[in-house]
C-alpha cells in the first residue's frame, strides 16, 4: 500500500487535497474532523497519511512514507539539498513562499550582502558580540551565507514571531519565510536587495527509502498517469 | 587485531616519533565550550562540527581539531618554549555520500618557540615528512603571511587592507573584494542607488525617512558606515601594477626554489613583502638543511586559504591518492595564540597526521 503524506491542516492541506482531486484522485479525511487518516477515491493501492508539513522531510527520508507533499524550504532545511533519499516528481505550484534576509529599514547604509557582511565585521567590533540573525532555517541560511564568504553573523533560533525579534531586542536581522512583505514593513525590516535565499513550492516527494513492493510500483505506476507526474526512477 | 586497534597502534608508534623529538604528551577535552570555536571560526564551523546542548554548560562540541584546546592550555600555563604531542580523536560532519570519516584519530605535535619560526616550521615539516618516508606522499607548501604582506603593503586606505585581511581565508570573497578595489568590477546597482542618494541626502535625513528606528545597531554606527561607503566610493583603484602582483601571488604555483625567485623578482615593485620573502628564504634553507629537496618542493602561494583554518603563515600538505584526505597536514599559526591568549601571544607551528590514512596507504587497513 503506498502512503502518501499529507499536510495535516490549513491552506496546504485544502490545496493539496484540490490538487489531487483535480487529476481524478479524491483524497477525504476519514471519520471524525479530527482524525488524522484518509481515504483516496477512485485509486486503490494507496492511502493518505494526513501529518504536519514538517515532519514530512523526515518521514519520507525514513521511508516511512512513499510519497509525500510538502514545501521545498522544509526537504532543503532538513535533509540538505540534493539529498539522495528523495525525489522531485512534481511541483504543485501552490504554496508559493520566499525565505528571505531582512534587516531594519533604517539600516540605510545595507541594501546587500556584501554591506550585511561589511556592517557585521564593524558590529561585532562595538558591541562585542557577533551579528544575531533570528532564523528558523538554520541550514539554508547558513549555506547561502557561507557560500558567498560573509562572517561574523551568528544564528539565533527562532520558532515564531520572528518579524519581531529585532524590535525586542534578540536579533540584529531575521532570515524568515515570507509570502507577502506586509509582515516586514509593519516591523520596520526590508529585504536586501540580493537577499532571496529559496523560493520556496509544494513539491510532491517521492521516498527513496520506501519499501516498493511489486504491488506498489504498479500503482505508483497508475497513479503517475493519473496525476501526469514522471514515475520512479 | 580488528581495524580500529590497529590504527590506534599506528598513531601510538607515530606518537613516540613525537615523544622522541622532544614533545611533552598534552591531553585535551573531548566536549568543548562552543562559544570559543565559534567566535574562531563562526557559524561555518556548525556545518562540520557536532553540536550539543549541556544544561549546565551551555553549547558544547565535539573536539573538531586539537589546535585550539592545546592552544588554551598552553597560553594557560605552558613552559616557554614547549612541544606538545597528542593522540586522539577528532569529530567532523561530513558531506553526505563523500564516504568520508566522521570520527577519527589524530596524532600531532605543536611547537610553540619564539627563538627561531623558520626553523620551527622546518623541523615540524621535516619531522613528519620523515616519519611518512616510506609512503611516497606528495608535498605541497604554502605561505599565507607573503600574502597578508602584500595586502598589508598596497597603497590603499586602512579600511581597504582590514576588508581583504579579514577574507583572507575566504578566497571567494577576497577575490570579490580584490576585483572591485582594483576597479576590475563594477560596483552593484544597489550599491551604485545607494551611494546616490548618500550623496544628495545626509545620512541623518535618510534614517529619519526610514521611520520606525529598531534594533542595537546605533544612528552613529549607521551613519559612520553610509559615510565610509562615500569615502571608499571616492578612493582611487589599486595601482594596476599592485593589483597584477596580487592577482599574481593569489594563482603563484611553483617548486618552492622558483617561487622564491620568482618572488625576490617582485619585492622590488611591493617591498613590503620583502620581511615575508626573507622569512620565505629562510625557511627553505632550515628545509634543505634537513634534508628536503626545495628545487621540487610544491609551493602554492594560495594553499591552505579555507574558511576553517586559522594559519597565517608557513602552511604544508601530505597528500595520497586522488580523493583521500590529506595523510597530514599543518601550520604557522601565530595569530590564534594571540586570539586565545588573552593579551599574549607565542609564535606557533604544528602538524597532524592521520594514522589511518597511513596504515590504509601501506594496505593494513
Amino acid at each position: 500500500m503506498i502512503r502518501i503524506g499529507v499536510p495535516s491542516k490549513g491552506r496546504l492541506m485544502q490545496d493539496t487535497f484540490d490538487w489531487f482531486g483535480a487529476r481524478g484522485v479524491v483524497m477525504r479525511r476519514s471519520g471524525a474532523d479530527r482524525e488524522y487518516s484518509g481515504v483516496i477515491e477512485g485509486l486503490s493501492g494507496a492511502v493518505p497519511v494526513l501529518l504536519s508539513a514538517g515532519e514530512i522531510p523526515r518521514d519520507l527520508a525514513a521511508g516511512r512514507i512513499h510519497l509525500g507533499v510538502t514545501g521545498s524550504d522544509l526537504v532543503h532545511e532538513e535533509l540538505g539539498p540534493g539529498a539522495p533519499e528523495v525525489a522531485e516528481l512534481a511541483r504543485l505550484g501552490f504554496g508559493q513562499a520566499d525565505l528571505i534576509l531582512a534587516v531594519p529599514n533604517v539600516w540605510i547604509d545595507v541594501e546587500t550582502v556584501d554591506d550585511l557582511d561589511a556592517a557585521a565585521a564593524a558590529f561585532r567590533t562595538s558591541h562585542g558580540h557577533r551579528l544575531r540573525i533570528a532564523t528558523k532555517y538554520h541550514r539554508l541560511v547558513r549555506d547561502f551565507l557561507q557560500a558567498q564568504g560573509v562572517a561574523d553573523y551568528t544564528l539565533i533560533d527562532s520558532l515564531g514571531a520572528t518579524e519581531g525579534t529585532v524590535k525586542n531586542g534578540t536579533a540584529e536581522a531575521i532570515a524568515d519565510i515570507t509570502s507577502s512583505g506586509e509582515t516586514l514593513r509593519a516591523n520596520h525590516l526590508r529585504v536586501l536587495t540580493d537577499g532571496l535565499i529559496h523560493s520556496s513550492e509544494a513539491v510532491l516527494w517521492a521516498s527513496h527509502t520506501a519499501e516498493w513492493s511489486d504491488a506498489d510500483r504498479a500503482a505508483m505506476a497508475r497513479l503517475a498517469v493519473m496525476l501526469g507526474v514522471k514515475g520512479l526512477a | 587485531m580488528t581495524a580500529k586497534a590497529a590504527i590506534r597502534t599506528e598513531g601510538e608508534r607515530l606518537f613516540v616519533h613525537f615523544l622522541a623529538a622532544g614533545a611533552v604528551p598534552v591531553e585535551a577535552d573531548i566536549l568543548l565550550p562552543a562559544e570559543t570555536l565559534l567566535d574562531l571560526y563562526g557559524e561555518d564551523i556548525r556545518a562540520r562540527a557536532y553540536v550539543t546542548q549541556d544544561p549546565a554548560r551551555g553549547e558544547m562540541m565535539l573536539r573538531p581539531d586539537f589546535t585550539v584546546p592545546v592552544v588554551q592550555a598552553h597560553m594557560a600555563h605552558g613552559a616557554d618554549p614547549a612541544r606538545y604531542a597528542y593522540l586522539g580523536e577528532v569529530f567532523r560532519k561530513q558531506p553526505r555520500g563523500s564516504g568520508r570519516a566522521s570520527e577519527y584519530l589524530q596524532v600531532g605535535y605543536e611547537v610553540f618557540d619564539r627563538t627561531a619560526p623558520e626553523a620551527a616550521d622546518a623541523e615540524v615539516f621535516a619531522l613528519i615528512a620523515d616519519m611518512l618516508a616510506d609512503l611516497s606522499l606528495r608535498p605541497v607548501t604554502g605561505d599565507i603571511g607573503i600574502l597578508m604582506a602584500a595586502v598589508r603593503g598596497l597603497d590603499t586606505t586602512e579600511a581597504r587592507k582590514a576588508a581583504l585581511l579579514r577574507h583572507v581565508w575566504r578566497p571567494l570573497r577576497f577575490r570579490g573584494l580584490l576585483d572591485r578595489f582594483a576597479g576590475r568590477a563594477p560596483l552593484p546597482a544597489a550599491r551604485m542607488a545607494l551611494l546616490e542618494r548618500l550623496r544628495a541626502t545626509s545620512p541623518a535625513l535618510l534614517i529619519a525617512e526610514a521611520g520606525g528606528f529598531i534594533g542595537l545597531r546605533t544612528p552613529d554606527e549607521i551613519t559612520a558606515r553610509a559615510e565610509a561607503l562615500v569615502a571608499d566610493a571616492a578612493t582611487p583603484p589599486l595601482k594596476a601594477t599592485e593589483a597584477a602582483l596580487l592577482y599574481d601571488l593569489l594563482t603563484l604555483e611553483a617548486p618552492a626554489a622558483a617561487a622564491l625567485t620568482h618572488l625576490r623578482g617582485i619585492t622590488p615593485l611591493l617591498p613590503a613583502i620583502a620581511p615575508a620573502v626573507d622569512r620565505f628564504a629562510a625557511r627553505l634553507e632550515a628545509l634543505a638543511a634537513h634534508g628536503i629537496d626545495v628545487a621540487t618542493l610544491a609551493f602554492e602561494a594560495s594553499h591552505g586559504r579555507t574558511s576553517l583554518e586559522y594559519y597565517d603563515g608557513f602552511v604544508f600538505s601530505f597528500h595520497g591518492p586522488e580523493g583521500m584526505p590529506p595523510v597530514a597536514s599543518g601550520g604557522r599559526y601565530d595569530a590564534l595564540t594571540r586570539v586565545l591568549g588573552a593579551g599574549a601571544s607565542i609564535p606557533a607551528v604544528g602538524g597532524v597526521i592521520r594514522p589511518e590514512l597511513a596504515l590504509r596507504l601501506r594496505g593494513l587497513a
